[in-house]
């Protein structure tokens, strides 16, 4: 089995200008942030980042990394809407497919089963289709209904954080939701996993039920040891979101200066064990 | 424990009546007093109800709102990917807020202003397409007001009956159920499926409810009062499911 254990920096390596990222995770849940602020402090640009959309998204934004946002929400739960992203979106400065929370699933599973489309309901009647990007198709069969296709969401490169891997590329998630994450590997070129903690292959079964070994080295390019790798966002069981943390970056959307402030203090320290460093993350994982 | 419900637990109340005749279908409301209402509604009169804790369970009982560590009685998992099957099976009614809502019920939370760079960017599309074309809808909206009930949206993202009728066969999981705002409780049972005003708040009256609204309203033959909570009802609300009075931070005293 190979050893497919690499660096954040690693990863960036491998990111051109240009490029549809997507990024797992759900709101500020789960993101792989480590991963997120390596591109963040990168000169990649032109991104089009295709997310279930929180903090990864609006930081992308801030720092002027994006091109266009493939998205159904971008959200901080806790701040319901995503500072950074509607600065972005009300300065004009990205453009975006607006998706349904349900179609963007169907276009995560059509590129990973290779096809084009995904018939659906979800759309008709609705201004989702008034984007040229998104058609319909009459269905061959005698009931000749009009459908939506969902487009297929294909990745250059997909981005997940679990709690668990192996240095072989298998992952485990331990909270309630596995997300789209095993969806968003399969859609790409290139996958990238980060997590909590890198452990023996025979200790994966052994930490959680077997229904929770969601990710397999199939869909998995290079893993990434980060622990507190998703912070500010949710990673329960391990840790619950940094609400405190989140409060000061969203306070970073509200100026410029405010913007540089925060770059300063957690962009510009370096990789992810400096920015450990300065959030005082360096407890070890409760569950860890 | 005095018999006087207040504006936000009549609003409780209204919420609950959506639900009515419902069954044994995920109830999926939205908001702190969607939750209340849904809640209520189960533990009185919509006993198969099934329900969400807001995020990938689906639990049992009269569980507190606001109240983050109760206990919760876990009956079923139901991550986002189940969700949608959910949905799409049609055997849902959820209970959305809307940014601003028009005539037809067509809805919008997206943003507002321009496609390319909006006035104000809101939540996006979020599930609002899917679940209008595909399950029963509702909508909660505390400040009943012009700037919300509007001629036209900016943008929709749930749709409405007019758009659902052009779909033709397309559109027969389409229907909103309810409106119900800090003022009035509303339906769409015109023989035009336009915006009816069905019931009014007390203390709330039909004049109050048309000024607040930026459309022409159908206005039922006689309005009546939303309907009072029983004690029992007050009771659940006050001291099992909204112990903390969050639903008085929603719809403040008049």
């Amino acid at each position: 089995m190979t050893d497919k254990r690499i660096s954040e920096d690693d990863v960036v390596s491998e990111i051109r200008d240009g490029m549809t990222i997507g990024i797992g995770g759900w709101g500020s849940r789960r993101k792989p942030m480590s991963l997120v602020r390596a591109i963040a402090r990168s000169d990649v640009r032109d991104l089009t980042v295709v997310s279930y959309g929180g903090p990864d998204v609006g930081l992308l934004c801030a720092v002027g990394k994006v091109r266009k946002v493939v998205y159904a929400f971008c959200s901080l739960d806790s701040i319901a809407l995503e500072p950074h992203f509607r600065n972005a979106r009300q300065a004009g400065t990205v453009t975006t497919l607006e998706l349904d929370e349900g179609m963007f699933l169907l276009g995560l599973q059509a590129a990973a089963w290779r096809v084009p489309f995904l018939p659906t309901r979800v759309g008709l009647g609705s201004d989702l289709m008034r984007q040229a990007e998104i058609r319909t198709v009459v269905s061959p069969y005698d009931d000749g209904e009009e459908l939506v296709a969902a487009p297929a969401l294909t990745l250059d490169v997909a981005l997940v954080h679990m709690h668990r891997g192996d240095a072989g590329g298998n992952g485990q998630y331990l909270n309630v939701d596995p997300y789209f994450d095993d969806l968003f590997c399969m859609a790409a070129a290139r996958r990238f996993m980060s997590v909590e903690r890198i452990v023996e292959t025979d200790e994966l079964a052994s930490g959680g039920p077997i229904q929770s070994l969601r990710i397999n080295r199939l869909m998995t390019d290079g893993v990434i040891e980060a622990r507190y790798g998703a912070h500010f966002s949710e990673c329960v069981p391990d840790y619950g979101r940094d609400e405190a943390f989140q409060r000061e970056y969203a306070l970073s959307a509200t100026s410029p200066e405010a913007l540089e402030g925060w770059k300063a203090k957690y962009l510009d320290c370096g990789g992810h064990e400096q920015y450990r460093k300065v959030a005082g993350l360096n407890a070890e994982l409760a569950n860890g | 424990m005095g018999s006087y419900a207040t504006r936000a637990e009549h609003c409780c109340i209204a919420v609950a009546e959506c639900f009515r005749g419902d069954g044994e279908i995920l109830a999926n409301p939205i908001g702190t007093i969607p939750m209340i209402g849904g809640r209520l509604a189960r533990a009185s009169f919509e006993p198969d109800l099934v329900m969400t804790d807001g995020e990938a369970l689906l639990i049992a009982g009269a569980r507190p709102v606001g109240v983050d560590d109760a206990p919760k009685i876990v009956e079923a998992w139901n991550p986002y990917r189940s969700m949608f099957d959910l949905v799409w099976s049609g055997r849902r009614h959820v209970m959305m807020g809307a940014s601003q809502i028009d005539v037809h019920g067509n809805q919008n939370f997206a943003f507002v202003g321009d496609w390319e760079r909006p006035k104000a960017q809101l939540l996006g599309f979020r599930g609002a397409p899917g679940n209008t074309i595909q399950n029963t809808t509702s909508y909660w909206i505390p400040n009943h007001s012009a700037r919300v009930f509007v001629p036209q949206v900016d943008v929709v993202s749930g749709v409405g009956y007019d758009r659902a009728a052009q779909l033709g066969a397309a559109g027969r999981f389409h229907g909103i159920r309810r409106v119900v705002t800090n003022l009035a409780v509303l339906d769409f049972e015109t023989d035009d499926r336009r915006m009816r005003l069905r019931e009014v708040h007390p203390g709330v009256s039909v004049e109050e409810v048309v000024a607040a609204t930026g459309f022409e309203l159908a206005i039922a033959d006689e309005v009546a009062e939303s309907r009072a909570p029983s004690g029992e009802e007050l009771r659940l609300i006050r001291e099992v499911i909204d112990p903390t009075g969050s639903r008085e931070q929603e719809v403040p005293h008049t």
